[in-house]
């Protein structure tokens, strides 16, 4: 190992911890932004100018929070716990190609931390290990909603967990690679090739799991508001709460750029302008993530489990079979 | 709608109907069946569609507060003023006591005296405004139209009795000289049009 690979992978890892965390920032703007427009409001209008200082003076407010540790929690897992989904949600990251590789001074940069050949794999496991933040933080914190919502989150885990990987299987069959980057290789020859076309049922079923996984609206069960406070947040306050806030959001952005990259071609052949589709791809997929908030209800917890236990891992078993049949012949 | 249906009082039997919904399945095969229907029926799309439309359309309703205002109705009643005369700038106050008598949660509290002019003065004129419910009967019952609600809504003082001080509900007097003062348009207000149906009192018989 030379000391320029090094210097090098710390410092992709530095740029993607700073961009991500401001991205996830940014993300709260827009998610706050998008659904004020879609219910006719305007969103944070009055700290700079449309609001954008909003950010800042968030972050300031939860950096300068008191640091409350209530009694009766336990207070080295209370503690732990938001370091846990913060820390996998970027630990994910690591098998990330942002963008194809450039070349910066002569210098060939590939902007993936490592490019592991089980990629996809490790990043569902770490993103499932994500999920000991609001268990091990719901159970410490001594509060019965805290404790309804780690309660929610074990059940929901073993359901939606099922599903990713059933889901992932049939794509994986025909790339033959778990890397992500032979996800994208494979399907370099331009809008016919993409994934999805060849595996909708896949597609699907992964986004389905992909909003479970991270908790967004139509599967917000795990930190409900209007039914269980917030959840395995309540309790916590400041920074320590901001970390969860963190890891959520990054989590949105790295399952965002997981499915493009995955069913809808990622950055193609590696040209400026397939970097530039990258990340179109990824904003549609944030967007459609804040867009579902707008329009859609909550499902109960039972109504999930249903929804993953006897309709979807039965389809996603069916399209393995059916994707095996078809390549085999 | 015909007298005769108008005076069926027997609600229950007339204008309803049944929301057409289908009972609930009970066989497997039913629910399976009820399931696929709902799950193609792209309803999660109609959704999808009608907050994409509000957001394309841009027809936001926010007032920004401090900046922009509601303009309210002339009839809104809010924080008590006095008025003036129009040119010379009298008070329009007589000192009749009428609002203090007819004040149902007994928040005004006036004094008067005679002045030199044997005109009656008001010495003191206090409204409570903490226990004012802004009834609006005092200013229907003003014979001078001096005691009227204004257009203030915005209630926020440091101390209570700054809006019930009366030189602070008095009209200032040069506004009421140069005519800017405004007349209150609701309760005991003259309604439009009051002249063309004044008419001569029978004085002889």
């Amino acid at each position: 190992m030379d000391i320029a690979f090094l210097i090098e992978t710390v410092v992709k890892i530095v740029v993607i911890l700073l961009v991500f965390s401001a991205l996830a920032g940014f993300g709260t703007y827009f998610e706050r932004k998008v659904l004020a427009f879609m219910q006719r409001r305007l969103g944070p209008m009055h700290v700079g100018p449309y609001g954008l200082l909003q950010i800042a003076a968030d972050g300031i407010k939860l950096f300068t929070k008191e640091d409350i540790v209530p009694q009766n929690v336990v207070a080295p897992i209370f503690k732990i716990a938001p370091v846990i989904t913060a820390a996998t949600a970027f630990m994910a990251a690591a098998a990330i190609p942002f963008m194809p590789s450039f070349s910066l001074f002569g210098y060939e940069v590939h902007p993936i931390v490592a490019d592991i050949n089980i990629g996809i794999l490790y990043i569902l496991g770490v993103m499932g290990a994500g999920l000991y933040g609001p268990l091990l933080g719901g159970l410490a914190s001594a509060n019965k909603w805290a404790l309804i919502s780690t309660a929610r989150a074990a059940a929901i885990f073993i359901s939606y967990e099922v599903v990713t990987g059933l889901a992932l299987l049939a794509p994986l069959m025909m790339v033959g690679s778990l890397s992500l980057i032979d996800f994208n290789n494979y399907q370099a020859g331009g809008f016919g090739s993409w994934l999805v076309w060849s595996q909708p049922v896949a597609f699907v079923l992964f986004v389905i799991a992909g909003f479970a996984e991270t908790g967004r609206t139509p599967f917000h069960l795990i930190a409900n508001d209007h039914e269980i406070i917030d959840g395995f947040g309540t309790e916590y306050s400041g920074m320590r709460w901001g970390l969860f806030f963190i890891g959520e959001y990054a989590n949105m952005f790295f399952i965002s750029f997981v499915i493009a990259i995955l069913f809808l071609g990622g950055y193609g052949d590696g040209s400026g302008l397939g970097a530039l589709a990258l990340l179109a791809k990824v904003s549609f997929i944030f967007f459609f993530f804040l867009w579902t908030r707008a329009a859609w209800p909550d499902v109960r917890p039972d109504q999930l489990m249903w929804l993953c236990w006897k309709v979807l891992m039965p389809i996603a078993v069916l399209n393995v079979v059916v994707t095996g049949i078809v390549m085999m012949f | 709608m015909s007298l005769e249906q108008f005076q069926d009082r027997n609600v229950a039997e007339q204008n309803y109907y049944h929301v057409d919904i289908a009972d609930y399945p009970t066989t497997g095969w039913g629910k399976f069946k009820r399931t696929v229907q709902r799950a193609f029926r792209g309803e999660l799309f109609v959704g999808l569609w009608v907050v994409l439309r509000e957001m394309i359309k841009f027809d936001i309703h926010t007032v920004q507060y401090p900046k922009e205002k509601f303009s309210i109705g002339p009839r809104y009643r809010a924080v008590h003023q006095m008025q003036r005369l129009f040119e010379s700038g009298t008070e329009r106050c007589i000192g009749c006591g009428l609002c203090e008598k007819i004040c149902i949660s007994n928040c005004i509290r006036m004094e008067t005296k005679l002045d030199e002019n044997s005109r009656k003065l008001v010495t003191d004129y206090t409204i409570n405004l903490g226990r004012c419910i802004f009834c609006g009967y005092c200013a229907e019952v003003c014979p001078e139209l001096a005691i009227v609600h204004g257009p203030r809504y915005e209630n926020v003082s440091e101390q209570r009795a700054h809006f019930t001080e009366y030189n602070d509900m008095l009209t200032p007097i040069d506004n009421a000289i140069s005519g800017k003062q405004k007349e209150f348009d609701g309760y005991g207000a003259i309604t439009p049009h009051e002249d063309e149906r004044v008419q001569v009192t029978p004085l002889a018989y």
